[in-house]
């Protein structure tokens, strides 16, 4: 029997691997949504710029490691992927964090205040798409 | 001033490896997450395994840190203060996952899969660009 997750449990451990860079090197936080919010502020320029560019370089990495682009599909259409847009980075700044600060850093820290944010953004989301699929979506 | 060119290596070089762990991962497709969100339905499980290696490998670093008086490169961590639990954080946590589950995309994926050129993609980004800049002026209105 074969196991069909490794791909998910070593990418993960990657994102792991890329957190603990960041924590113990540069002690900060990889939480995306805190990255790309202080870019916006225009707060520590250039390490979070560095951030955001690594980040892009990641899956033409991929590509020319594995020799195809990692699949992306997406369903929804333009005025819901707008909508969903400015709902993340409104929420995600509105709560301090998204999958990666929370999720990651927060879990792998016993935060007490991650957990909460982790089960708020979960339940809403398998709410939306429940909803979204009986919709008929 | 070298710190903060090693500063930057470190955060490029944490960004990619970020990077190749979401396309590895599969994540960077809005399907297999709103899969994943999908409990009562056809249920994809691999969300779950990303986020486990993730938090197990970060749990190593968060031990190794509580061990180190300084990180590497800086003077203090910076880590954040925050410890209670307040309707800002649950609101703003559960606006956040009803866009998660409407795209399918989270700020992470949504900005390492701007390198494959796909227009809806483009056009998250810069909404949730607009929705942090809205966010943090409305906050600054009435903190001022």
């Amino acid at each position: 029997m074969t196991f069909p997750y490794w791909p998910s449990l070593l990418g993960g451990m990657l994102i792991g691997l890329s957190a603990t860079m960041l924590l113990l090197l540069n002690g900060r936080i990889a939480g995306v949504s805190g990255i790309a919010g202080r870019l916006v502020q225009g707060a520590q320029l250039s390490a979070n710029a560095a951030f955001v560019i690594g980040l892009v370089m990641g899956p033409p990495i991929y590509l020319v490691l594995f020799g195809h682009w990692p699949v992306v599909t997406i369903t929804a259409s333009m005025p819901t992927i707008v909508i969903a847009g400015l709902l993340v980075g409104f929420g995600t700044r509105m709560g301090s964090g998204c999958t990666s600060g929370h999720g990651v850093l927060g879990l792998a820290g016993f935060s007490r205040r991650s957990m909460a944010a982790v089960v708020a953004f979960l339940l809403a989301g398998i709410l939306t798409v429940t909803l979204m699929r009986m919709a008929g979506q | 001033m070298t710190n903060r060119i090693s500063q930057g290596a470190v955060a490029l070089g944490a960004g990619a490896v970020f990077g190749i762990g979401l396309s590895l991962s599969g994540m960077l497709d809005p399907a297999r997450v709103q899969g994943f969100l999908d409990v009562f339905g056809a249920w994809d499980p691999s969300l779950a395994f990303v986020l486990g290696g993730a938090v197990a490998v970060a749990m190593i670093g968060m031990m190794l840190m509580r061990r180190m008086v300084r990180p590497m490169l800086d003077t203090v961590f910076h880590l954040p203060t925050a410890t209670k639990i307040d309707a800002r954080l649950v609101t703003g946590s559960a606006i956040f996952g009803v866009g998660w589950g409407l795209a399918g995309l989270c700020p992470g994926p949504a900005l390492s899969a701007l390198s494959l050129g796909l227009m809806p993609v483009v056009a998250f980004v810069v909404a949730m660009v607009i929705g942090m800049v809205v966010h943090d002026r409305l906050a600054q209105g009435r903190s001022a």
